[in-house]
C-alpha cells in the first residue's frame, strides 16, 4: 500500500506523466479491511475521524447533561442514575467525585477528542487533496497511523471510565499536585495514568496528522495552485497544523514530567506538601511550571480549534453570498497573526498565579493584540455578506450563526484578557460563558456547517434539510439561551466547578437561572442526537446528489466525480487558473478555479 | 419511573419529527425544488431578522432579571475593587458598542440580502480604505483599554503600604486557616515538616522562632476598616485560590511558593448589611480553583470591623505558642479548641 501512496503522491507533483493506470477506474479489489479499517484513503480517514468525533461528542455532551443535572436541581433525586452508575449517583445523587470526573472528562473529550481530532482531523483529511488538487496526503500510511493513534487513546480514554476509583477529576487543565497526588483526590489515582498515557497517544496522532497536513499543502499542490490561490480552508488547516506541531510537544513534554511525579518520585511539580497529614518529601519544584508547559499548548488549542472553523465559515459565506469572500489577503494575514499571536499569550491563563506583575503586562498587551486581527475577519465576513445574494442552506445557517457567537464570544474576551478584570473574572460563570461561546459553540458551528456542506462530497447524498433548519434554530437559541445568563453569575462572582452553592451567602441567588439553563441544555442535547440521525440516516438513505457541483462552487473538490474514488480524479488532476472566489464577476454567477482567465475579464 | 416517562416522549418527539421532515423532502420534490428553495430561503431570513429583535429583547430582559443580583449593583468594598469596577464599565461600554453595531450589521445583512433573482450582486474583493479602518480603529480602542488595564493593574499589584495589617491565610483541602503576626507584627518561621495538626502545629510553625510565639491562629479572618491589608497566602496539599469577590480580588495558594495581594477593607460588615440590604451579609472566602471533591465547600468567612472591635476580638484570642505549650505539659489532650475547625473533613 505505500508504493501506492507514493506513486500517487509523486503523480501529484508531476503533472506531466500519464497516471492513467493509477486512477480509481482500474483500481483491484479492495476488501473490507483495507477499504474502511485500515484505509490510505484520505476522504475514508476523515470519515473515520468524523464518526468518532461524533461518538465522542454524543459522550461528552451527555456528562454535561448529567452534571447539569445535580446543578440545575440539586434537591431532587434521579433514581435511575443509581441504576444506572452504582455508587457514582448513590440515591440518585450524583456524588461529588461523579461531578468532578463528569466535568473533566466532558472538557478532555469535548476539547481534545472532538473539536481537536473530530474536527481538524476530518476536515483537514477530506478537504486538503481535493481543495489543493491531490490524489491522496502525502504519507496515506502516516495519515492511516494518525487516526489509529487517535483510536488508540481513545480506548485509553474510555477504559479509563471504568476503572474503579474513576476517571481523572482535576478539571481538563489537570494542575498538579491535584492531580499528581493520588491521595488528594480519587480521580488522582489510576484514572490520571491512563489520561495522561490517552493524551500522549492524541498527542502522538496530532503530530503525525499535523506533519502530514503540513508537506501536503506545501508540496502537493496541483499545477497552478499558488499559495493565494488557495482557499481560505487550506490557510486555515495549515496554520492549525503548524500551531499543532509547534505546541502538542510541549504538553508532552508537561505530561511525561507529571508521570514522573505521579511515579517516579520525582519533584517537578511538588515542593513541601503535606497532604491529609501525610507529609510528603519533594521539595524543590514548582507547580507553576507545569501550568506554563499546559498553557503554551493549552492556549494555541484554543485556535486549533477555531482556526478550521474560521476557514470552513469562510469559505461557506463567500459561496452562499454568491459573492468573494471579502479581503482575501487580510483574511490570511489575520490568520497568520492569530497563529503567531496564540504562542505569545498563554500566561493570560495564570495572571492570578502569583505571575511577576510585570511579566503579565505584556500578556495583557499581547492577548489584547489579537483582538484587532480577530476584528479584520469579523467586519470582512460582514462586508462579504453585504450586497450578497444569500443562500440560506444548512451549511450557511452555520456559517452565520458562527461569526454571532464568534463576536459574543470574542468580545468577551477583551474582559478576560486584560489582567485587571481577570482578578475579579477569573474562574468564575464567566469564563465559562466566554470559552463556552467563543470556543465551544462558535467551532462546533462551524463543524456543522462544514459537515452540512461537504456532506454532499463525502457521501454523494444530502443531509435532510427539514431537520438541518431545527438543528440549526435549536440550537443558536438554546446556545445564547445556556450561556448568556452565565455571564451575570460569572458577575457576581460565582464560581466554577462548584457542585453547589446553597451554603454561601453571596452565590445562592441564581438556582432558578441554573435549573432554566439546565433543562435547555437538555433540548439542545436532545437537538444533537437528531442532527446525529440525520447523518446516519442519511448516508444510507438521503436524497441524492445528481451534479457534481450542487452548490455552484469554484473550488476543485466539486469538479471530482460525485462519488470521487481512491485518486479523487479519474483522469488528470486539473489545472488551477484563478483564485477561489471568483463569485458573481462580469455578470457571472461563479467561475471555477480551473477556468483560464478570459481576454477580456475584469481584475480583481 | 419519570426517567423512562421522559424518554418515551422523547423518542416519540423524535419520530414525529422525521416523519415530517421526511415528508417535506418529498414534497419540496414534488412542488419543484426551486419553489422550494425559495420558500426556505425566505423563512430562514425572516427568522434571522426575528432573531435579533427577540434576541435583543431577551438580552434585556435577562438584564432585568439578573442585575441586581451582581456584584455590579453594589459598590466594591475595597479601594482596588473600586478601580476593577470602573474599568468594568469602560470595557462594558465599549464592547457593548461593538456588540449591537456588529451583530445588527450581520442580522440585518443576511434578511436584506437573501437570496433573490432579481438581485446581481456587488462584486467587492477587497478595498485597502476599509480595511485599514478597521485594522486602526479597534487598535486604537484597544489601546486605551489596555493603557486603563495596565495603569490599574500595576496599581493593584505594587507593594502594599509599610503600615499594612498583615495576614496569613493557608489552604488546605478544604478549609482555610489564619495566622496572625502578634504583637511584634512578624509572623513567625515556618517549616512544612513540622507539621502536625494532632499536636496543636496545624500549619508548620517552627516554635524554635521567637517571632512565632505570639502569633495568633484563627479560622476566621478579622480586618480593620479602612486600614490597608496585606495576605500572604499559602497552600499545603494542591493549588487553591483566595477568592475575595466583594473586593474583587483573587489570588492562587499554590504549595511551596507563597504569595502576596493588598487592599484596604471600605466598609465594615455591618455597613455592608446596610448597603446590600442582607441582614445575613457575611464577606466570604471561596476557594476558586479546582482542589477536589470538596471545592465547592472551602469557604471561610471575613470580618472588617472598627479598630476597636479588632483590637477586643484580638485580646481574646491566645497566641497558638502559649496553647501548644500548655497543653504538651500534661498528657496531649484533644488540643487546638480555641484555634480553629480544620480537623473537621468535609466529605
Amino acid at each position: 500500500m505505500s508504493t501506492e501512496t507514493v506513486s500517487h503522491a509523486h503523480d501529484a507533483t508531476s503533472t506531466s506523466h500519464s497516471h492513467e493506470e493509477h486512477g480509481h477506474d482500474h483500481h483491484h479489489e479492495e476488501s473490507f479491511l483495507t477499504k474502511y479499517v485500515f484505509t490510505t484513503d484520505h476522504k475514508m480517514i476523515g470519515k473515520q475521524f468524523l464518526i468518532t468525533g461524533i461518538i465522542w461528542a454524543i459522550i461528552g455532551g451527555l456528562f454535561s447533561v448529567l452534571f447539569r443535572l445535580q446543578l440545575g436541581y440539586p434537591d431532587s433525586t434521579f433514581p435511575i442514575l443509581e441504576d444506572l452508575f452504582g455508587k457514582w449517583a448513590a440515591g440518585g445523587r450524583i456524588s461529588n467525585e461523579f461531578y468532578y470526573a463528569l466535568v473533566t472528562m466532558h472538557g478532555t473529550i469535548l476539547v481534545f477528542f472532538v473539536l481537536t481530532a473530530g474536527l481538524s482531523g476530518t476536515f483537514a483529511n477530506i478537504l486538503i487533496p481535493l481543495q489543493i488538487g491531490a490524489r491522496d496526503m502525502a504519507s496515506g500510511f502516516l495519515n492511516m497511523l494518525s487516526y489509529w493513534f487517535f483510536f488508540l487513546a481513545s480506548v485509553v480514554m474510555f477504559a479509563s471510565l471504568f476503572i474503579q476509583t474513576g476517571p481523572a477529576s482535576g478539571g481538563w487543565t489537570i494542575y498538579p499536585p491535584l492531580s499528581a497526588l493520588g491521595q488528594a483526590s480519587e480521580g488522582s489515582k489510576l484514572g490520571m495514568d491512563f489520561w495522561l498515557i490517552s493524551m500522549a497517544l492524541f498527542i502522538v496522532s496530532s503530530l503525525l496528522g499535523g506533519l502530514n497536513y503540513i508537506s501536503t499543502i506545501l508540496n502537493l499542490r496541483t499545477k497552478g495552485m499558488s499559495m493565494t490561490r488557495m482557499p481560505l480552508t487550506m490557510w486555515a488547516i495549515f496554520f492549525t497544523a503548524v500551531l499543532g506541531v509547534l505546541s502538542f510537544p510541549v504538553l508532552l513534554s508537561g505530561a511525561v514530567l507529571l508521570l514522573f511525579d505521579r511515579n517516579l518520585g520525582t519533584s517537578f511539580y511538588l515542593s513541601e506538601i503535606v497532604v491529609k497529614g501525610e507529609i510528603l518529601p519533594n521539595e524543590g519544584g514548582s507547580a507553576i511550571l507545569f501550568q506554563h508547559l499546559f498553557w503554551f499548548l493549552g492556549h494555541p488549542e484554543v485556535y486549533i480549534i477555531l482556526l478550521p472553523a474560521m476557514g470552513m465559515v469562510s469559505e461557506i459565506l463567500s459561496v452562499n453570498s454568491r459573492k468573494p469572500i471579502f479581503g482575501y489577503l487580510a483574511m490570511v494575514g489575520s490568520l497568520f497573526a492569530i497563529a503567531i499571536l496564540a504562542f505569545l499569550v498563554w500566561a493570560h491563563h495564570m495572571f492570578v498565579t502569583g505571575l511577576n506583575p510585570f511579566l503579565g503586562a505584556f500578556f495583557v498587551l499581547l492577548t489584547l493584540l489579537i483582538a484587532v486581527p480577530s476584528a479584520i475577519k469579523v467586519f470582512n465576513w460582514l462586508t462579504t455578506l453585504w450586497k450578497g445574494n444569500i443562500r440560506f442552506t444548512p451549511g450557511m445557517l452555520f456559517a452565520i450563526g458562527f461569526v454571532s457567537l464568534f463576536i459574543s464570544g470574542g468580545l468577551t474576551g477583551i474582559f478576560l484578557g486584560n489582567s485587571t478584570l481577570d482578578i475579579h473574572l477569573h474562574d468564575t460563570y464567566f469564563v465559562v460563558a466566554h470559552f463556552h461561546i467563543v470556543m465551544g459553540v462558535a467551532s462546533f458551528f462551524g463543524m456543522f456547517a462544514g459537515v452540512y456542506h461537504w456532506f454532499p462530497k463525502m457521501y454523494g447524498r444530502y443531509l435532510n434539510n427539514t431537520m438541518a433548519y431545527i438543528h440549526f434554530w435549536v440550537t443558536l437559541i438554546g446556545a445564547y439561551l445556556i450561556f448568556w445568563p452565565m455571564h451575570y453569575s460569572g458577575l457576581a462572582g460565582m464560581p466554577r466547578r462548584y457542585t453547589d452553592w446553597s451554603n454561601w451567602q453571596s452565590f445562592n441567588q441564581f438556582q432558578g437561572m441554573n435549573s432554566f439553563i439546565s433543562t435547555v441544555a437538555m433540548i439542545v442535547f436532545a437537538v444533537q442526537l437528531l442532527f446525529v440521525f440525520n447523518f446516519f440516516y442519511s448516508i444510507f438513505k438521503g436524497r441524492k446528489v445528481q451534479s457534481e457541483n450542487p452548490w455552484g462552487a469554484n473550488t476543485l473538490e466539486w469538479t471530482t466525480p460525485i462519488n470521487p474514488g481512491h485518486g479523487n480524479w479519474p483522469g488528470d488532476i486539473p489545472e488551477v487558473h484563478r483564485w477561489p472566489y471568483d463569485y458573481g464577476k462580469d455578470g457571472r454567477d461563479f467561475i471555477p478555479q480551473t477556468e483560464p482567465i478570459g481576454a477580456n475579464e475584469s481584475k480583481h | 419511573m419519570s426517567g423512562y416517562f421522559i424518554l418515551a416522549i422523547l423518542s416519540l418527539a423524535f419520530i414525529v419529527i422525521f416523519q415530517i421532515a421526511k415528508a417535506s423532502e418529498y414534497v419540496s420534490v414534488l412542488k419543484g425544488e426551486e419553489k422550494a428553495f425559495k420558500q426556505n430561503n425566505q423563512i430562514n431570513a425572516f427568522l434571522f431578522i426575528l432573531f435579533l429583535v427577540l434576541g435583543l429583547a431577551g438580552a434585556w430582559w435577562c438584564n432585568e432579571l439578573f442585575y441586581s443580583r451582581t456584584l455590579l449593583a453594589q459598590p466594591a468594598a475595597s479601594d482596588h475593587g473600586e478601580k476593577i469596577d470602573f474599568m468594568l464599565w469602560i470595557t462594558i461600554i465599549v464592547t457593548g458598542v461593538v456588540f449591537l453595531l456588529t451583530q445588527i450589521l450581520l442580522f440585518w445583512f443576511a434578511y436584506k440580502y437573501q437570496y433573490s433573482e432579481k438581485r446581481t450582486v456587488f462584486y467587492f474583493p477587497h478595498n485597502n480604505k476599509l480595511e485599514l479602518l478597521w485594522t486602526v480603529v479597534p487598535a486604537i480602542f484597544l489601546t486605551v483599554l489596555v493603557g486603563f488595564g495596565l495603569f490599574y493593574w500595576f496599581k493593584i499589584t505594587g507593594d502594599a503600604p509599610k503600615d499594612s495589617q498583615v495576614v496569613e491565610i493557608t489552604g488546605k483541602q478544604f478549609n482555610w486557616m489564619m495566622r496572625y503576626p502578634g504583637k511584634d507584627n512578624v509572623l513567625g518561621r515556618k517549616n512544612y515538616r513540622l507539621t502536625d495538626a494532632s499536636s496543636g502545629n496545624a500549619l508548620g510553625v517552627d516554635w524554635e522562632d521567637g517571632a512565632s510565639h505570639d502569633d495568633i491562629e484563627a479560622s476566621e479572618m478579622h480586618l480593620v476598616v479602612n486600614r490597608p491589608v496585606q495576605l500572604v497566602i499559602n497552600a499545603q496539599d494542591v493549588i487553591h485560590d483566595v477568592g475575595l469577590v466583594h473586593f474583587r480580588l483573587k489570588m492562587d495558594a499554590v504549595p511551596g511558593i507563597p504569595t502576596t495581594i493588598w487592599f484596604t477593607p471600605k466598609y465594615t460588615t455591618s455597613e455592608m448589611k446596610q448597603i446590600t440590604k442582607n441582614k445575613d451579609f457575611v464577606y466570604e472566602i471561596s476557594c476558586d480553583q479546582m482542589c477536589g471533591s470538596g471545592h465547592y465547600s472551602m469557604r471561610g468567612v471575613i470580618v472588617v470591623e472598627t479598630q476597636e472591635e479588632y483590637d477586643a476580638w484580638l485580646a481574646s484570642k491566645k497566641p497558638q505558642y502559649l496553647t501548644v505549650k500548655e497543653n504538651a505539659a500534661p498528657a496531649v489532650t484533644d488540643t487546638a479548641a480555641t484555634t480553629s475547625k480544620p480537623l473537621a473533613q468535609l466529605q
